[in-house]
């Protein structure tokens, strides 16, 4: 007859992600019971199985790149303190948080909110999305409802739009500037209800 | 000390005879009820105390942790972060349109922003998605004096902590063998009652005695679980030739159906005792138990459960169509093979209160034998079983839409979520034919102005 309490004291290192990511102790609580919950095997941290058993998450067609996102490095697992970090770029920007200009940027800051995204173009992290990448991306996206020919003439469309020095990729900050109307707080913010 | 000898023997002999004339009378009281269908009430008034003295837990709790100046964990029904209902398409355009600094140009092939879509849903579904929170308990708004669903450990004062030990001692030490002693009665007079059934000549009579036989014993079981049920349009109950189906949460959705009605139940062979009781009740009346290998043959399985349907003599056939259990906050994919027979449909609905004891069966967490042990040291199963009114296949639906159409109506009734994934999710990944129904509708909203371009 075992307890299921989940409070504070029971989550690994709660103070140092508290300090680094942000996160109030009700959501750290809400996130180390979700945190459980995946972890079928009960063994201490997530390897892609159990991320790849969300239903909704393997019919994302970005399902597995979105997977890999948590796996810094090739690593085969992830801990607590890992998965939290991934999930708080998408920390809602909270106007009222005082900014120490002395401090890091914090993880859900716009200019940290964008290389997720970009990543996921990105395959082998080389900083450029080149028009190979992009195309793989996009019959990712389309499976097979859509013909080589449009996509490849999508493609070589996209691409030109983005680039601006012309060297057939789009780079990070050729990526950024093209979305820099885009409210990206709001479109990649994630908000834990209260 | 030889003093203290015949004292010693005069006490453990008081307390043996007291023990056991308690025991006596309680069986009595609770076996014979059982017997005519008769109940005194006492359930009720049990729960009706146990909700007070819950009610009074939780405020104490409430108030130690506003000492301490923290906030109690509360848990949430709807999930832990907020969503938007919109469908792929809105929202996709919306991301457009806000990073677009062209005209409202709606022919856009395709932006690199679109990617921001299927990113934020997937990061939303590792958060909280609808299906693995179904596989563990529920958890509860206010504590019900078990350790086992305490999150806020920290907060209980001395009182608090004394009155949880009174109910330890009143669920082991009184409930817990009364409740063994009462199953044990239980299964012992199902499997002689319908053994000794077994030998009677077929006919009127031995139909008679073998519905009273099963009937008896399950309202015993009932009595040993302390479950107290509320059954609703009872006239609407199952009859003979069709097919009675409901949402499965544990072993003991069996038990409360059949104590207030007599069905057929359809099941694998098992070994040990379960196997034990299978072959006696089939000897009583018509069971269909298939060997494990029969199970993978999904025509045999058809065949047989068409063949029983088809006979309006026997008698209406118990069924699970999930497949597996679920924690009773919603209905997953009903499985077709029950639904494609024919038959009249009687579908009906169940749904456990967790506040006196979680009935759900976490079959990855616990065995049979500790999730029986739980069950019998909870303070109660209650539960609430509505009989809906039956239904059949219509000409133009097929079998899926048949049965999503009845796990609607069950869902609806119950207050459960209705959810169009498979239960078998559980162990199993989900199939790839189900990404293609995303990336369809995203392929819509690149090729789809592609092609209108050409066109003009």
């Amino acid at each position: 007859m075992g307890s299921c309490s989940s409070q504070a004291t029971t989550i690994p290192d709660v103070d140092t992600i508290r300090q680094e990511i942000g996160f109030s102790q009700a959501s750290l609580v809400r996130l180390y019971r979700r945190f459980r919950d995946l972890d079928r095997n009960k063994k201490g941290y997530l390897c892609r199985r159990d991320l790849r058993q969300i239903g909704a998450l393997a019919v994302n067609p970005l399902g597995d790149r979105i997977i890999e996102s948590f796996f810094a490095d090739g690593s085969y697992s992830v801990d607590f303190s890992g998965f939290v970090r991934v999930l708080a770029h998408f920390r809602p920007v909270d106007d009222e948080e005082i900014q120490d200009p002395k401090a890091p940027e914090p993880l859900n800051s716009r200019m940290n909110k964008l290389p997720f995204p970009f990543q996921l173009y990105d395959l082998d992290r080389d900083g450029k999305i080149s028009r190979h990448e992009m195309l793989q991306v996009l019959q990712v996206m389309v499976g097979v409802q859509v013909t080589e020919e449009q996509l490849e003439s999508i493609t070589d469309g996209t691409v030109q739009e983005a680039d601006e020095d012309g060297d057939g990729a789009v780079s990070f900050l050729e990526f950024v500037k093209s979305l820099e109307k885009m409210d990206i707080e709001q479109k990649m913010s994630i908000r834990i209800l209260k | 000390m030889f003093l203290l000898l015949p004292f010693d023997s005069l006490i453990v002999n008081l307390l043996g005879i007291s023990l056991t004339v308690l025991f006596t009378l309680l069986l009595v009281f609770i076996i014979v009820p059982a017997i005519f269908g008769v109940s005194f009430g006492i359930r009720k008034l049990y729960m009706k105390t146990l909700l007070k003295i819950f009610a009074w837990a939780t405020l104490r709790m409430e108030r130690g942790a506003k000492e301490k100046n923290h906030q109690l964990y509360k848990p949430y029904t709807n999930g832990i972060i907020a969503k938007d209902p919109t469908s792929l398409e809105e929202e996709i355009k919306e991301i457009r349109r806000s990073g677009s600094s062209k005209a409202l140009d709606n022919s856009a092939e395709f932006e690199l922003s679109d990617i921001f879509y299927f990113c934020r849903k997937g990061m939303e579904t590792i958060m909280d998605d609808e299906v693995t929170k179904r596989f563990s308990a529920e958890e509860l708004e206010s504590w019900n004096l078990l350790s086992r669903t305490n999150y806020n450990f920290q907060y209980i004062s001395l009182r608090l902590t004394v009155l949880w030990g009174l109910g330890v001692l009143i669920r082991y030490c009184f409930l817990l063998p009364l409740r063994i002693a009462l199953a044990f009665t239980g299964i012992s007079l199902l499997v002689v009652g319908t053994t000794v059934v077994g030998y009677l000549p077929n006919g009127r009579f031995k139909e008679f005695l073998s519905k009273h036989v099963h009937l008896m014993c399950y309202r015993i079981c009932v009595r040993a679980l302390t479950a107290i049920i509320t059954y609703h349009d009872r006239k609407n109950r199952p009859r003979n030739g069709g097919i009675c189906v409901a949402n499965h949460t544990s072993p003991i959705d069996v038990i409360i159906l059949a104590s207030d009605g007599y069905y057929a139940m359809v099941g694998q062979v098992h070994g040990g005792l379960m196997g034990v009781i299978q072959r006696a009740m089939v000897k009583a009346c018509p069971h269909i138990w298939f060997e494990r290998s029969e199970v993978k043959d999904r025509h045999l399985v058809a065949k047989r459960l068409t063949e029983h349907v088809q006979d309006k003599s026997k008698l209406p056939i118990l069924i699970f169509p999930e497949g597996t259990c679920i924690n009773n906050t919603s209905v997953m994919m009903f499985k077709k093979g029950s639904f494609e027979i024919g038959a009249t449909v009687y579908p009906v609905a169940i749904k456990y209160d967790p506040q006196f004891g979680d009935a759900f069966w976490n079959s990855s967490k616990y065995g049979m034998v500790t999730y029986l042990l739980r069950m019998m040291t909870s303070w109660a199963i209650v539960c609430s079983v509505w009989y809906l009114p039956p239904m059949t296949r219509e000409t133009d639906e097929d079998a899926v839409q048949f049965a999503n159409r009845v796990k609607s109506a069950i869902a609806r009734q119950g207050g459960l979520v209705d959810l169009l994934w498979d239960g078998g999710l559980k162990r199993e990944k989900v199939k790839d034919t189900f990404k293609e129904e995303q990336q369809k509708l995203y392929s819509k909203m690149i090729a789809g102005n592609h092609e209108d371009r050409s066109r003009s």
